[in-house]
């Protein structure tokens, strides 16, 4: 029996769920969950959409070159793993963007594999 | 000999020396460890033009400070920096207190300042709502006044450049030779000749003097830790408010300063790191437990920075002014309160020593009067305007607590001793002086600072090399 | 020049009143804005959960404010930009300056104040220590970053654990910094939980409570913090100080809203928030003059931000339509606080004065669990509504009905007070 501890992020309770699960081909095994320490049902499903697969919308900045600033803001399309969070901080350093950049523009397309597409948010103007 | 003077360290006292040694035919130079004028004592005091009341009849201290503020006012005109003449009072709390009453009333009778005289309890807080009401009577000296001490130390360090002295920067002196004809100054970054060298080095003038002097001088660095308060407190109290002296100082005292805020301090610390400017827990609120003695309240919430300085006390307990064993060596040392108040008075008596040894003439175009940055904020919608015409950058505001534009800036970098730092530009303007304390408008200046010094940001520090603020990441 | 309606400020809260004023049938609009492109703060907050509630999407700061930058345009409204507003009189003169006109005054039927609020400085908590670079506040290192593409430091500790604070955390850890803890004074976070999780539990930086900075070292730049833990009463505790090597300090320990002008005018202002006092028109002390957002108390989430600004618009068009104001406005009847409740925004309920609806909006002042949120009008409970948890982070609101504040007697006031705590 394996064990996490997680705060959920629902309400300023953040009440602090434990999932107790079984391991299965190295994976936590959704059928196995126990989950306590929830207040109330969206701490359950916070819990095994954690357990299962956590994902998060990441931000950031890319350089963008001959504009009125020099970076511009940018976001994931969709949200990514987890666990590609930091791989794909580490890609948004790489990037360069040609100026004028527009909100909405993809500036890099299936970031780190993800089919997520880097999208800017906001608008830069050429210098 | 490259130089006629070498005077060491570019605080209010060198700074003061400077301007008057311009007034002579003599080829000067500054030499400051910092990477502008006005970075030790000078920019960290209580920012006070002593009545003169205080130091012992027939010393130093009571010499030039009488002399120095009774120069104040006229030097304000001509180099155009922010004085007022706010009164003092001296709070007695109790019928004991009135024999160190009237030994400090007659002390300023016996040391020429005028108009002195203690009122009662009553008297003091008519004039002076927001005092306690522990208040027994005070000596009221009416020709006190406040001063921007950096305003005072730009503005003479200005003046002497723009009279042909030369300022060496971020050059601690690190060893002084006797020749024959003069000195060799070592420095960090080069060797200078001088027939004369004047010591003005703050804290380290015993350094200094002990590098070029037999019978040797010490000086101890005493902290003295301050609160400045929000301008909305300003005018809390209108003159300046001292207690009984004790043994280490004035203890703590209440004051507004030329520019609006309320100040609250000095602690005093002997420390034994020169370079020990840190603020303490315990200095603090010991500052804020002073200001209680004196006021009704202290408002604590209005608190916008704290910071410490550190006075240059010498064991002789009396100003080192002047003439030494060495030829062509002179002292200003040990100059702590009232040195601030003192330093015109000090830089006319070296400036007057050394010429006379040196059998130097006054110059002809000596010029006399130095124009100050100009101030939006207090400017009236006429000078505004003018000033927008003549340049558009006066219309951008960058520090919007104490409303500075980007064309003050821009005159602070690019006037004679430009700024180079943020602290520079600070000191110059009072661009991230207010409540913000710099959060809003630092990165603007820092690309100002960039643009008009033509360098990098990532080079742009805040008080010279070491202290940069920002790197580039991609 | 003259103005119907005068709008300092170009933030989010400008935006949504001068598009509700629009919408409200006044087209003499202008709005005032320092900086050279409208948005505000949320130019530089490009994290994202912005707009659930407006949107029903979450948008990133910039994104959010490209939405009423663009209500704006399509109502051609006049938003002067790199204009500072630099004094209001009490008769609504604004005097202006920018480098393409000068120095210029607007005469304004209605003035809207939005000028947002700053953040509390060093100098505000005292910290001891030396003065070197490397201190910055959270937002100031957030422009330093997210505009500037500057890096302010590598190893980095954060005071304070506000959302601003919580947000840098992971944005200097996703540009490669090592933040290496955030120290909070309070036994509990001031910042939203989803933030704790998304910005250090993710990245496994560690939130220290009770914990606060007691001594910085470093003479030209941050060469490590001391951190100390603190008692109830906030003092740090001898002996529980911790040297942690650092070359950045962030802070985040607050917001304050930033009223100069109005003070220059006359406003009067509320000493717990900070802000204008105003009624439930959000018409602060000088008739004709209105306040929204975070100039009036500091707020959480930029949506409500939008919505009391829409609703500030809508009242001062009503104002200079004739509709509200000088006729028939009494003294009005009080909005107190009791038990738990800190502050309320309105502080004052004008009964001819209000429409349908009236959203009270308050701050709690600690952590409570399980409380009912009540209010009274006299002696009369007419909301009644249980909560499993109320924090001072998290700014709560009631909404009244006309019916129940049209029972208001004189003498009565409308009391919002927590029970059950």
């Amino acid at each position: 029996m394996e064990k996490k501890t997680m705060t959920c992020i629902n309400c300023p309770m953040g009440c602090q769920v434990t999932v107790e699960y079984e391991l299965k081909d190295g994976k936590a095994d959704p059928g196995s969950f126990v989950i306590t320490g929830n207040t109330c049902p969206r701490g359950k499903t916070y819990a095994e959409s954690e357990m299962t697969d956590p994902v998060r919308t990441v931000t950031g900045t890319v350089s963008v070159t001959g504009g009125e600033l020099p970076v511009v803001s940018v976001k994931t399309d969709r949200p990514v793993p987890k666990d590609l969070v930091m791989d794909v901080a580490d890609e948004l350093m790489k990037i360069k963007a040609a100026s004028p950049v527009k909100i909405g523009d993809i500036v890099a397309a299936n970031i780190c594999g993800t089919d997520a597409n880097i999208v800017a948010t906001s608008n830069v103007r050429v210098c | 000999m490259d130089n006629d003077c070498i005077v060491i360290g570019a605080g209010v006292v060198g700074a003061a020396i400077a301007r008057e040694l311009s007034r002579y035919d003599l080829k000067v130079a500054v030499l400051e460890k910092a990477s502008d004028v006005c970075e030790g004592t000078s920019k960290a005091n209580s920012g006070i033009v002593h009545a003169g009341f205080d130091a012992k009849p027939g010393t130093l201290k009571a010499l030039y400070n009488v002399k120095g503020s009774l120069m104040m006012e006229q030097l304000s005109r001509e180099l155009d920096f922010d004085y007022k003449r706010n009164g003092s009072l001296v709070l007695a709390f109790a019928p004991e207190d009135m024999d160190k009453l009237n030994e400090l009333k007659d002390r300023g009778i016996k040391n020429g300042v005028k108009d002195i005289k203690i009122l009662t309890g009553d008297e003091v807080k008519t004039m002076e709502p927001a005092l306690s009401d522990d208040v027994y009577a005070a000596l009221y000296a009416p020709t006190g006044g406040i001063v921007c001490p950096f305003g005072l130390t730009l503005a003479l360090a200005e003046n002497a450049c723009v009279n042909g002295v030369s300022f060496v920067f971020s050059s601690e002196v690190e060893n002084i030779e006797k020749t024959e004809d003069g000195f060799v100054v070592k420095t960090g970054t080069g060797e200078y000749h001088a027939r004369t060298v004047i010591n003005a080095a703050g804290v380290y003038a015993d350094a200094i003097h002990n590098m070029v002097c037999e019978d040797k001088i010490n000086i101890t660095a005493r902290k003295g830790e301050y609160c400045l308060y929000d301008k909305k407190v300003g005018n809390l109290v209108s003159s300046t408010i001292f207690r009984v002296p004790g043994a280490m100082g004035k203890g703590i005292l209440v004051t507004p300063t030329v520019h609006g805020n309320l100040l609250i301090g000095p602690t005093a610390e002997d420390t034994d790191d020169k370079e020990n400017v840190a603020t303490t827990a315990e200095g603090i609120a010991s500052v804020i437990k002073g200001g209680a003695v004196s006021l009704k309240s202290v408002p604590g919430k209005s608190v916008i920075t704290s910071f410490a300085g550190l006075r240059a006390h010498s064991d002789k307990g009396d100003f080192i002014i002047g003439r030494t064993s060495v030829k062509g060596f002179y002292d200003a040392a040990g100059i702590e309160s009232p040195g601030l108040s003192a330093a015109p008075a000090i830089g006319e008596a070296i400036a007057g020593m050394v010429s006379e040894d040196l059998g130097a003439g006054l110059k002809e175009n000596f010029i006399a009067t130095r124009k100050g940055i100009p101030n939006m904020a207090h400017a009236d919608d006429e000078t505004r305007k003018e000033l927008i015409k003549q340049d558009e950058r006066f219309a951008t505001v960058v520090c919007r607590c104490e409303l500075v534009t980007e064309g003050e800036i821009v005159n602070a970098i690019t006037r004679p001793l430009g700024a180079t730092t943020l602290d520079g530009v600070k000191r110059r303007t009072r661009a991230g002086m207010g409540r913000c304390q710099s959060g809003f408008c630092s990165p603007t200046v820092m690309g100002i600072l960039a643009r008009e010094l033509d360098k990098p940001v990532t080079e742009i520090t805040k008080h010279g090399k070491g202290s940069e603020f920002v790197t580039d990441h991609k | 020049m003259h103005k119907q309606i005068v709008i300092i400020g170009g933030g989010p809260a400008g935006l949504a009143a001068a598009v509700a004023a629009k919408d409200s049938g006044i087209d003499d609009i202008v709005v005032i804005e320092r900086a050279s492109s409208p948005g505000g703060i949320l130019m530089q907050c490009i994290h994202n959960g912005f707009g659930l509630h407006t949107f029903k999407e979450e948008l990133t700061g910039p994104e959010y404010a490209e939405r009423f930058i663009r209500k704006a345009e399509e109502r051609n409204i006049e938003i002067l930009l790199s204009t500072f507003a630099i004094d209001i009189t009490a008769d609504k003169t604004v005097t202006c300056m920018s480098r393409d006109k000068g120095i210029f005054t607007i005469e304004a039927d209605a003035i809207i104040l939005a000028m947002g609020c700053r953040e509390r400085p060093r100098g505000a908590l005292n910290t001891p220590g030396y003065r070197p670079a490397g201190i910055y506040s959270a937002g100031t290192a957030q422009k330093l970053v997210n505009l500037e593409g500057k890096m302010p430091g590598s190893e980095v500790v954060i005071l304070g654990s506000g959302d601003i604070g919580l947000i840098m955390a992971r944005r200097m850890t996703l540009e490669g910094a090592k933040v290496k803890a955030v120290a909070e004074i309070m036994p509990y976070s001031g910042g939203l939980k989803r933030n704790i999780v998304q910005c250090l539990d993710d990245f496994s930086i560690p939130l220290l409570l009770s914990t606060t900075v007691v001594d910085i070292a470093g003479k030209d730049r941050v060469e490590s913090v001391t951190l100390a833990k603190v008692d109830e009463k906030l003092n740090p505790i001898p002996g529980t100080e911790e040297v942690v090597k650092c070359d950045t300090l962030l802070l985040s320990c607050g917001l304050l809203p930033e009223n100069e002008l109005s003070q220059q005018m006359g406003v009067t202002l509320s000493p717990v928030t900070g802000g204008p006092v105003v009624d439930e028109s959000l018409e602060t002390s000088i008739e004709g003059v209105f306040a929204a957002g975070n100039v009036l108390h500091v707020h959480d989430l930029v949506d409500y931000v939008s919505e009391e600004a829409s609703n500030a618009g809508a009242k001062a068009a009503e104002y200079v339509k004739g509709l509200s104001g000088k006729a028939g406005k009494g003294t009005g009847y009080k909005v107190e606080t009791g038990n738990g409740v800190r502050y309320t925004v309105p502080t004052i309920i004008h009964p001819e004065k209000v429409s349908d609806l009236t959203t009270i909006r308050f701050r709690v002042g600690n952590v409570y669990k399980n409380p009912e949120i009540c209010v009274y009008i006299g002696d009369r409970c007419v909301i009644r509504r249980k909560k499993m948890i109320c924090a001072p982070g998290e700014m709560e609101q009631v909404v009244l009905k006309k019916d129940d504040i049209a029972t208001l007697k004189d003498g009565e006031t409308v009391k919002v007070l927590l029970e059950n705590i």
